[in-house]
């Protein structure tokens, strides 16, 4: 599939974000970030911070104002019809879900199989019900996007994320529409897909998640990195986040404010 | 992915360039995002003018701007439905078939009452006016000029602008603003190829399919309401004089106006609902704008249509 397995899955060099809206406007101003594959990182950074619009970028959904973005050794300025199939390698999981509303749940996971194959929608059928079974979505099947709740419209985002087995799934704030339970639940999941998952033959998964919460995230397996006031600065593995003295990072654990004076 | 050659645009001059750029950029990609240059918004956030040519002038520059966004939006489009008539026929096939019903077959009942409306209004008085001053000889090539070259394509034209052009903008409007456009691009697909080609196939399809619909039933009924109103005419007069003032150039012409048409409207609304960035606020007024620019395309392309059929 890759070219060359060791490559970076992401490798960004001095660069600075625009938002979606106005690129004029800098969230994000010289990043230097370079992730490893099966590597999973957790990008903490207050509200309006600008996560969402740096998660964009990674995934080319958008260029760098400067500097260069890389992924899997493919400058994403470039990132067009010619360079689908990089493009389909890269999973993501928007805020929200940001399903299609004329579809049912079904149909937003279908479309990407049948879409890239060209396939009917029976051809699609069976690894629609895997996903679908794996997500615990299947009563929810053939309901539209605006009749359920937050918690499973994220789940059919992450199904439908998932259907094309990308390489690297980039996870915008997954965690905010949820409860206690769903929360777990994608935890456990993630972890799953990070140390190999069957649907993705045992492949671990490269994977990217912002956060304005990092109290779910505490696992010593994962990368942190944080994200204030424009600059991008990766703090290490949990215990570098827990001995670290920036308030920020402090506020962004909930750590109540006697303990950080 | 796009955003990067307005970025670099935004940096210099608005009027450095930008055609070029603007349309490279478009082309490359196909996709919606080639439009998201604020030039225009720039323009509609400018201070009062201090005076009337001040005005005139942004007015103008508006104009010409939008155009300019209308025929690249036009062209990558077109190079889509040429480019990737093959790709993902599985999936753009039914999108294809449900907008033809939308934009066609669920409007029939509307404009066999329109159709009739129409007989009894316009056909029915001028063919009972002309009788009354001996002019039936007449009739043919009246009914052929009202009917079947202006009055069918674009009464038709209006009808669906308002009934499907609407929605188009309202839907990939609230589409756009819920982020769909930015999850279909983040899935590979090519916004332009998935909502875009589907609605124009519709469109153009749906217009052509009902302008000759109501040119038939308008043409019928109102010879029935001739009849009812005892004008000397035989049904066989009245289609013979019809055969005659019809030339083959009206069956080609109407073809072309009326696929015009439907590709114009689709164009317009499309253009509006996807190829702005959107706030859910401003899905109206965008809505508004686009059925009024809607309109005047329809009555443009009809005036070029006359000319057409003057030269011939």
């Amino acid at each position: 599939m890759s070219e060359n397995q060791n490559q970076a899955a992401i490798e960004m060099r001095g660069v600075s974000v625009g938002t979606m809206r106005d690129v004029s406007f800098i969230v994000v101003e010289d990043a230097n970030w370079t992730v490893a594959p099966g590597e999973f990182w957790v990008i903490a950074g207050q509200q309006h911070s600008g996560k969402s619009d740096f998660l964009m970028l990674t995934a080319g959904l958008m260029s760098p104002v400067k500097g260069s973005c890389r992924l899997f050794g493919r400058d994403t300025r470039i990132f067009g019809e010619a360079e689908l199939a990089e493009r389909l390698r890269v999973g993501f999981v928007f805020e929200g879900g940001h399903l299609f509303n004329h579809l049912t749940i079904r149909e937003n996971v279908a479309l990407p199989l049948q879409y890239h194959r060209n396939l009917s929608a029976g051809a699609a059928a069976s690894e629609v019900q895997t996903l679908l079974k794996l997500m615990e979505l299947t009563p929810l099947a053939d309901i539209t996007p605006a009749n359920i709740s937050g918690n499973w419209l994220q789940r059919a985002a992450l199904a439908r994320a998932l259907a094309l087995k990308p390489e690297l799934l980039l996870l915008d704030n997954p965690l905010s529409w949820l409860d206690a339970r769903h929360r777990q639940w994608w935890l456990r999941f993630l972890d799953q897909l990070g140390r190999g998952h069957n649907w993705l033959g045992g492949r671990p998964l490269t994977l990217a998640a912002t956060t304005d919460d990092l109290r779910p995230w505490q696992n010593a397996q994962r990368k942190f990195a944080l994200l204030h006031d424009k600059k991008f600065s990766p703090l290490g593995s949990w215990s570098d986040v827990e001995a670290s003295k920036d308030p920020v990072v402090k506020e962004l654990q909930a750590v109540p404010v006697e303990e950080t004076m | 992915m796009r955003l990067c050659a307005f970025a670099s645009l935004r940096e210099k001059n608005l009027f450095d360039r930008l055609t070029a750029e603007f349309y490279a950029a478009g082309m490359r990609g196909n996709l919606a995002k080639a439009f998201e240059l604020t030039n225009t918004q720039v323009f509609r956030r400018a201070a009062l003018s201090k005076s009337y040519t001040d005005l005139l002038g942004r007015k103008l520059f508006l104009l010409l701007l939008t155009i300019q966004g209308l025929g690249a939006f036009a062209l990558i489009t077109l190079g889509v439905m040429l480019k990737k008539s093959g790709v993902a026929r599985n999936v753009t096939g039914p999108r294809i078939r449900q907008e033809i019903v939308r934009a066609g077959v669920a409007l029939l009942p509307m404009f066999l009452f329109i159709a009739a409306a129409l007989g009894f209004l316009v056909i029915g008085q001028t063919v009972s006016a002309l009788a009354r001053v001996g002019a039936t000889g007449y009739l043919g090539s009246t009914m052929v000029i009202v009917v079947v070259r202006e009055l069918g394509p674009l009464l038709t034209a209006m009808l669906v602008l308002a009934r499907v052009g609407t929605a188009h903008v309202i839907e990939l409007g609230t589409a756009r603003a819920m982020g769909e456009v930015e999850a279909l691009e983040a899935l590979g697909i090519d916004p332009v190829h998935y909502l875009i080609v589907p609605r124009v196939w519709g469109m153009m399809a749906g217009t052509f399919a009902l302008t000759v619909y109501l040119i038939i039933g308008a043409l019928g009924s109102g010879y029935l309401w001739a009849f009812l109103q005892d004008v000397p005419l035989t049904p066989g007069e009245y289609f013979k004089q019809l055969a005659e003032a019809l030339n083959w150039l009206d069956f080609a012409l109407l073809a072309l106006k009326t696929l015009g048409f439907g590709f114009f409207i689709a164009i317009v609304t499309c253009y509006y609902g996807l190829a702005q960035p959107l706030r859910l606020e401003e899905v109206s007024r965008v809505a508004v704008r686009a059925v009024t620019q809607g309109v005047i395309v329809c009555i443009l392309i009809d005036a070029l249509f006359i000319l057409l059929y003057l030269v011939t």
